[in-house]
């Protein structure tokens, strides 16, 4: 019997009244790799936190390596040798690689020594594990794919031999998570233990040896992973049987109803990010823009929904034109039948610190039916969110409750039914189901069909393939700021991973 | 994670924490007091006493009490909005001004309700020409609003003291202030509500415009949660990113915001020259814009707090005046060292307790109250 590298013994945690995790047993193998699984808010995340030493447990025990341990912060977990790669990096932009690794664990005044010791120990953990980075470059300059190597050496730099990853293929390429795996496996066979947070069960079945599925706070599971399927995981972690392709009839396709003419966007700085696209949305058909994040898609949907001025380019919807490089607003074409879900609900499609009832009429809050004269028509607002709530099943069914203590998927969900329900000709949505929990995933895909079904044109961006190839009836692949290839829903993933990355480019992306 | 009830109950986070911010305040002011040699509870005694204790006292605090109103609330609805308004100042100054030519031309022949609203238009609408071009500048050009509204404070100065030395002083007086209002242009006294209630007042300035601010600050209430105008305000304060996806114009949302909060804040030009002095003379507004800043905060940006925040530093004006003729060791700036300490606890470090007030409301009652996530995202 192998060794425990880490045991969680009766866990609990609460907040409030939310007990985030209850009487959580864990065991991980030291020498393997262990996924944890489980949807947005079943606790994952509480539970590496409480390892990693940001929150105290209310009870229970850790032990790391067999010895009880006591982990107050993250001092204390990287001193038992457990490193930690956050889905959001850590990472200080215009710095460099090298003085990333040492920040934090730098020694010498003038930082001579430290940066001569961490170059050579650098060198030493490429050689050892196959993470190439240039100790030199100034990380903003690097691909995400890069960057996360540096969050993986700044931990190995401090001596972990524990690695904990919370969702790390979330922004890279097919290509560059596949590398991220090759490494993983290599950390294991030099006997680093690591622990993989995810929710994408695909990745668990490549990767790991065994999976813990979590649900609602309480770990209801532990597999084999060779002894599993993705359907059972699925399954555990919702605790009912779900689709995880959606069946959709064929598409029948009508008129054109958005039509993007030569689209040229630049951004702040005055860069292209998007470069002379054209493409036409039909009545009756979902089209889904692939690609890897910031290769221009968010720039297009804005410049398409009027949020962002465009270069150069024109949009007809329904036929007629609009100028996008001058005065469309987003309100107007809200008039014109144009709906978008943004990629960003927490910034843009809600306002985090309003009731649910008033994000219920963000954008529409000119609609008469909201207004008596100057005056917001409370009653009617929260009748209408109130139907919105029901018809779309958000929860918790409070249409007083501020915003931001909704979860991610019932976010999506009040920004979804405020657009839907306004009965827009063309739909267009960023990130459908981002930070959105499985069960969820299901109720948006089929929300989406139903509009297509509708005759609604639908047009979908999504980082994730999946989500893309299950919903579209064509797919666009977008890189650097152009759209390289169309393809049927039956193109493969291998296939639309390479126009992903630029085929070519292909090299470079590695 | 997501915490379903992320919030202390109401009465906590609207009473119990100012109340505690405000102790911490008086205690800190409690040992300055003592390094000065005075006793802290006497003095403390002397200054509520200066404040409520008499009829005379209660109708000082409410005259103080109206301007702070004004200008808190100035100061509130620029915040909705997301824009740092620090020349109420100022906005009231120059709004003088408006209520000056307004008086000096119709005090003669019309009577003081007539005169009164169109002194409530001629400073409304000077306060906000006032906050127009800091706003224009903000919208179209992006210089920043709390530079802009600063460097206009000066300006206002300037201006207002060059009309008084000049223009707007009678001919034969040496005095830098317009002349003396005729009785069109004097407004009643509500000295006469305390005096219902059994106390004496000889004299003092508690006037007709604390009903105009009272009524302010229930429309502000309206605009801000039951207007489109204001749900727009808000939209925009919270992300200017959504107000851009909802249709909401930037640059007319923020000059909107500014001259309505110009607008508020040159109302209160109105309580000193016409509820008080009956002239408009140098230096009326006395500090109120900057002291709306801390009633504002105070008040939760709400205008309830607000008024009740203006009432606690009409409290600490006029108490403090009592204090500081009371106890001689207590010169007027040490009263303005415990107003700042009022302003510092209760204001500027108005979170400080919260974390331990809810922790201590999870472990007494772990129903009503969730901690916030740390680290955001997900589970």
């Amino acid at each position: 019997m192998a060794q425990a590298a880490i045991e969680l013994i009766g866990i609990n945690k609460s907040f409030g009244a939310v007990r985030a995790n209850r009487d959580i047993n864990l065991e991980i193998v030291r020498g393997t790799i262990h996924g944890i699984v489980g949807e947005n808010g079943a606790g994952k995340s509480t539970l590496m936190s409480i390892l990693y030493g940001f929150y105290q447990a209310d009870s229970g025990e850790i032990r790391v390596g067999g010895q009880p341990a006591s982990i107050k912060t993250p001092n204390d977990a990287i001193a038992l040798g457990i490193g930690m790669v956050h889905q959001h990096f850590m990472l200080v932009d215009n710095f460099t690689v090298l003085e990333n690794v040492i920040l934090g664990a730098e020694s010498d005044a003038l930082l001579k020594k430290s940066i001569a010791k961490a170059r050579s120990e650098l060198e030493r953990l490429e050689r050892e594990y196959g993470l190439e980075v240039d100790p030199d470059a100034i990380i903003e300059e690097l691909p995400v794919g890069l960057q996360q190597r540096v969050e993986i050496l700044k931990a190995l730099y401090r001596g972990a031999e524990i690695l904990i990853l919370d969702e790390p293929t979330g922004v890279l390429t097919p290509a560059e998570a596949d590398h991220l795996f090759r490494i993983l496996k290599q950390l294991k066979e030099q006997g680093k233990t690591v622990v993989l947070i995810t929710h994408k069960l695909r990745e668990i079945m490549a990767i790991t040896d065994t999976v813990s599925v979590m649900r609602q706070g309480t770990m209801v599971a532990t597999r084999e992973t060779r002894k599993t399927t993705v359907e059972e995981l699925a399954e555990l972690m919702v605790g009912r049987r779900v689709l995880l392709r959606v069946e959709k009839g064929e598409a029948e396709a009508g008129g054109v109803k958005l039509a993007v003419k030569n689209l040229t966007v630049k951004d702040s700085r005055g860069v292209t990010m998007v470069d002379d696209i054209s493409f036409d949305v039909r009545a009756g058909e979902i089209v889904g823009i692939a690609g890897v994040a910031g290769n221009g898609q968010s720039e297009m949907l804005e410049a398409i929904s009027g949020i962002r001025r465009a270069v150069s380019g024109s949009v007809m919807l329904d036929g007629k034109p609009i100028d996008l490089t001058g005065a469309a607003d987003p309100g107007e074409l809200r008039d014109r039948g144009l709906a978008h879900v943004p990629e960003d609900r927490h910034h843009v499609g809600l306002v985090l610190a309003f009731e649910e009832n008033e994000n219920s009429i963000l954008g529409y809050h000119d609609d008469p039916r909201y207004l008596r004269g100057p005056f917001l028509n409370i009653d009617a607002i929260r009748d209408d969110a109130r139907d919105k709530i029901t018809k779309y099943d958000i929860r918790p069914a409070d249409c007083r409750l501020k915003t931001a203590n909704f979860s991610g998927g019932n976010q999506q969900k009040i920004v979804l039914a405020r657009e839907m329900e306004q009965d827009p000709g063309v739909l267009i949505v960023g990130q459908p189901t981002r930070g959105v929990d499985v069960g969820a995933i299901e109720f948006i895909h089929k929300r989406l069909i139903a509009m297509r079904d509708q005759g609604k044109a639908v047009l979908v961006v999504s980082v994730e393939l999946d989500e893309i190839r299950s919903l579209s009836d064509r797919i666009l692949v977008m890189f650097a700021g152009r759209i390289v290839g169309e393809r049927g829903p039956e193109a493969t993933e291998g296939e639309l991973g390479l126009l992903m990355a630029g085929v070519e480019h292909q090299e470079a992306a590695q | 994670m997501s915490t379903p009830y992320a919030k202390l109950p109401a009465w906590a986070d609207y009473g119990l924490i100012p109340v505690i911010n405000l102790f911490v305040a008086f205690v800190v002011a409690g040992f300055v007091v003592l390094l000065v040699g005075e006793n802290p509870f006497r003095a403390a005694a002397v200054l509520v006493e200066g404040a409520f204790g008499r009829g005379q006292g209660i109708a000082f605090t409410l005259f103080y009490a109206t301007t702070f109103i004004f200008t808190g609330l100035s100061v509130a609805v620029a915040a909705h909005c997301s824009l740092f308004n620090i020349g109420a100042e100022g906005q009231a100054y120059v709004a003088g001004l408006g209520v000056a030519i307004v008086c000096l031309a119709f005090d003669s022949v019309l009577p003081w309700w007539l005169l009164f609203p169109l002194a409530i238009i001629g400073a409304a609408a000077v306060g906000a020409l006032w906050a127009l071009i800091p706003a224009y500048l903000q919208a179209k050009r992006g210089s920043h609003i709390v530079i802009t509204t600063m460097m206009f404070n000066f300006i206002a100065f300037s201006v207002v003291v060059y009309l008084l030395v000049g223009v707007l002083k009678p001919a034969n007086s040496m005095a830098p202030q317009t002349r003396t209002f005729l009785d069109g242009a004097q407004l009643p006294k509500l000295n006469w509500i305390i005096e219902l209630f059994g106390a004496k007042i000889r004299s003092a300035p508690f006037n007709i415009t604390f009903l105009l601010a009272l009524a302010m600050a229930f429309l502000v209430w309206v605009l801000i949660w039951r207007t489109r105008l204001g749900y727009e305000m808000r939209t925009y304060g919270h992300s200017p990113k959504a107000a851009r996806y909802a249709g909401i114009s930037e640059t007319r949302i923020i000059i909107v915001a500014m001259m309505i909060s110009g607008a508020l804040a040159g109302m209160m030009a109105l309580n000193p020259t016409m509820g008080d002095q009956h002239n408009v003379a140098l230096d009326f507004v006395s500090g109120a814009g900057f002291v709306g800043i801390a009633v504002a905060l105070m008040g939760r940006l709400h205008p309830i707090g607000i008024v009740l925040a203006a009432i606690l530093f009409g409290m600490l004006y006029q108490g403090g005046a009592e204090l500081a003729f009371e106890m001689p060791a207590i010169s007027r700036d040490m009263i303005v060292i415990i107003q700042g300490l009022v302003i510092l606890f209760a204001g500027a470090l108005e979170h400080m307790f919260r974390p331990y007030i809810q922790a201590m409301f999870a472990s007494i009652s772990p129903r009503t109250v969730g901690m916030e996530a740390v680290k955001g995202k997900g589970a």
